[in-house]
């Protein structure tokens, strides 16, 4: 399971919950199709670089998976992880070990 | 200055002259023997048969392979035609079994979407917003 630090981390940033709203309208995208989205649509003057650098902490927390289709790479969504955050604290399950403070 | 000639390198010509005429509905121009092997190939719009030439330019180069699976990888066009309807030349081509790797999408005053050429490069088409 993913580390819950890695998921709200990356859910922290403004950014990235935009990359996750345009993947949530259609999964499966080339980064140059997330890339035309943010800047025409969202007026997000970002390098390539950064937006690869932003797919990898979303990919790092579960939130998005990549696959290889020949020579194409495409970005799919994954709720799963979210759904974790929903059962903590909307639907307890008192199985669940406490989070580590230390 | 004007643009007369812009080039795309292909993997093969004959497959290229085939997708860029019976496919796409361009015209053949300039077909003339360069070397062995080797074609200056040029085909033109149908609707402006005077207007700017692309060249299928052959890519034996070795530079050309690394650089274009670098850019196929992250999505990126290597040219851009214009259309009246992207959605229907998606449609169009989709019933030719053209492969995409964008749907249209609509982005403000413009469309686009993009699609392999079967020769090697991705290819956007874009057309203004009704």
């Amino acid at each position: 399971m993913v580390v819950a630090d890695d998921l709200f981390k990356a859910l922290a940033d403004p950014t990235r919950r935009i990359i996750l709203d345009e993947l949530t309208e259609k999964s499966g995208q080339t980064l140059f199709e997330i890339c035309s989205r943010l800047s025409m649509k969202h007026q997000l003057g970002i390098s390539r670089q950064a937006i690869s650098q932003h797919l990898a902490t979303l990919e790092a927390a579960g939130l998005v998976e990549t696959r290889r289709e020949g020579r194409y790479k495409f970005h799919d969504l994954n709720t799963a992880p979210l759904r974790h955050i929903v059962q903590r604290w909307l639907t307890p399950d008192p199985s669940e070990p406490e989070e580590s403070t230390s | 200055m004007k643009i007369r000639l812009t080039s795309i390198f292909v993997n093969d010509q004959a497959k290229a002259l085939h997708f860029y005429t019976d496919i796409l509905g361009f015209v053949k121009k300039h077909d003339v023997p360069v070397g062995e092997q080797d074609r200056w190939l040029t085909v033109v719009s149908s609707d402006e048969p005077g207007g700017a030439e692309l060249l299928l330019e052959p890519a034996g180069h070795p530079a050309v392979k690394p650089y274009r699976d670098a850019l196929a990888k992250d999505g990126i066009p290597l040219a851009q035609f214009a259309v009246d309807d992207v959605q229907a030349e998606y449609e169009r081509l989709r019933g030719l079994g053209v492969r995409f790797t964008q749907e249209p999408l609509e982005m403000g005053a413009i469309s686009t979407a993009v699609f392999d050429d079967t020769c090697g490069n991705l290819i956007q088409i874009a057309s203004q917003s009704q």
